[in-house]
């Protein structure tokens, strides 16, 4: 059974080439994934991105539950509204899923986890929430539509009711408000993004979701397809659950100690496994990589370093690079020169910092070594 | 991106190669329309080596899309005598005239009969539309 979102007959009236993706059949590009991806690097584009897991959270201890539940610190979240960027760990600090967590009041959180990781998702935080008598309620009622580019925010903010513009213009990077928006139907307005640029994400109810697309689409919003919404995620330097970190990984081997909190005394699934890797030596490291030559660098592809082997996990073309990059996943130590085997050719590739792309612009030594 | 016409005079593979046998009796090889659409934006292709022998069903060379890498089957046996340079630096050639300006090789057969065990626009059409469900 392949589940559809409430905008897949306009995907399919645009002429949507469709694919399965986490049990959605979803869009990959419209016309030339290429395009999609420099309409959003340079103006405004617009993603269905309803297959995506709305979770409500609510109860008296839904703050301190969320303490045990991920590894960023949900106690950075003081105002209502604010966002937080969090992985999901087991006990053994394997990441269950990366997800964004929305503090709304002291009994409700929202969350929005990975579509294709849904089941388990829900699954593992149910188990957990029985302890803190906290009700876990998934939203299918909702779609969402990722509004992303430099030009993004105000063509959105244009279509709101004149009195809410200014609260939506104000609104800061990794925060929402619920508002009211075009013809009144309610929206969720997340200022995050998965593309490297800045923009909206927008919770909408399904009865309206076919109504705020069109409305986007003539204000000049471009529809993308989740082709370009992989290669700008790559860009920027954002992981993918399921290609760059799983269960068998931990945030310290993803590039994700950014989001570890391991502040005193909390106590979070997965803590101790961390520390003892941390203490004991991280064995493996995700790095960034440049090819220079031509081809493309692509998941699954052994990597060849000084040290020992590795692969490249997301992997491709960066249209707004014009050449191949790719994170991996190699032995910690000194990698010296590193080669990528494709197709029994070992081409040489530069071992790089990322994000590749920021603001719509390649990242210092990128492009030139 | 709705599919070109199938030019009348090219044969096929069922791999998605066309073939077109040129007044010198040489063979021109490329990818059709149809599958440069379902492999989205090209942006490398590996082309063989001029002088090289190739045999029938051989993966010759490669096309890469954003999405994929797809291997190009020689459709006959016979040397490979040019390969589209133009493609080396433009690949999205084969997107904009697969059937034309985006030729991937030209080769020699060494057999002319094996030309016959290919498919027709016709029979290719048919392929071409089953690969759509």
């Amino acid at each position: 059974m392949t589940d559809k979102t409430e905008l897949n007959a306009s995907h399919r009236e645009l002429g949507a080439r469709m694919v399965d993706f986490g049990g959605w059949d979803m869009p990959i590009a419209y016309g030339s994934q290429i395009e999609e991806h420099h309409s959003v690097r340079k103006d405004a584009g617009m993603f269905d991105v309803s297959h995506m897991t709305v979770v409500d959270l609510t109860g008296e201890r839904t703050r301190e539950f969320l303490r045990k539940l991920v590894a960023n610190n949900v106690d950075k979240l003081t105002k209502s509204g604010k966002a937080l960027y969090t992985c999901m760990l087991d006990e053994t600090g394997g990441v269950i899923d990366d997800l964004i967590v929305y503090f709304l009041r002291e009994d409700f959180f929202r969350l929005v986890v990975n579509a294709a990781t849904r089941a388990k998702d829900l699954a593992w935080i149910e188990k957990q929430a029985v302890a803190f008598g906290i009700t876990v309620r998934e939203r299918p009622e909702f779609g969402m539509v990722a509004v992303q580019g430099p030009n993004a925010r105000e063509k959105l903010i244009g279509l709101l009711p004149e009195d809410i513009r200014e609260k939506a213009r104000k609104l800061g990077k990794f925060a929402a408000i619920e508002c009211e928006g075009p013809n009144g139907m309610p929206l969720f307005l997340a200022r995050t993004g998965y593309t490297g640029e800045d923009g909206f994400e927008v919770v909408v109810p399904n009865t309206r979701v076919v109504e705020l697309w069109n409305l986007l689409r003539d204000a000049g919003v471009a529809p993308a397809g989740l082709g370009a919404r992989d290669t700008l995620r790559l860009e920027a330097g954002m992981n993918l659950y399921g290609q760059d970190m799983d269960e068998t990984v931990t945030p310290w081997e993803a590039s994700l100690a950014w989001t570890i909190s391991l502040d005193e005394g909390r106590d979070f699934i997965g803590r101790e496994a961390l520390e003892k890797q941390k203490t004991d030596g991280v064995p493996r490291v995700m790095v960034g990589l440049v090819m220079d030559e031509k081809g493309v660098l692509r998941h699954g592809q052994k990597v060849l370093a000084a040290n020992g082997e590795g692969e490249i996990l997301s992997g491709g073309f960066a249209p707004t690079l014009g050449k191949s990059v790719a994170f991996a996943r190699l032995p910690a130590g000194d990698h010296g020169e590193v080669r990528v085997d494709i197709r029994g050719r070992e081409v040489p590739v530069r071992v790089v910092k990322f994000p590749f792309v920021r603001d719509g612009q390649p990242m210092p030594g990128i492009v030139d070594g | 991106m709705s599919d070109k016409e199938i030019p009348g005079d090219l044969k096929f593979q069922k791999t998605h190669e066309w073939v077109r046998v040129e007044q010198d009796g040489t063979v021109t090889v490329g990818i059709s329309d149809h599958a440069q659409g379902a492999l989205g934006d090209l942006v490398y292709v590996e082309l063989p080596e001029v002088g090289s022998s190739v045999q029938a069903g051989n993966g010759v060379a490669v096309v890469e899309s954003v999405k994929a890498a797809s291997d190009i089957y020689a459709p006959v046996s016979g040397e490979i005598t040019e390969v589209n340079t133009v493609l080396s630096d433009k690949p999205e050639t084969i997107n904009e005239d697969a059937f034309g300006d985006g030729w991937i090789f030209k080769m020699k057969l060494d057999d002319k009969s094996e030309l016959d065990g290919l498919l027709t626009a016709d029979e290719y059409a048919e392929v071409a539309e089953n690969d759509d469900h």
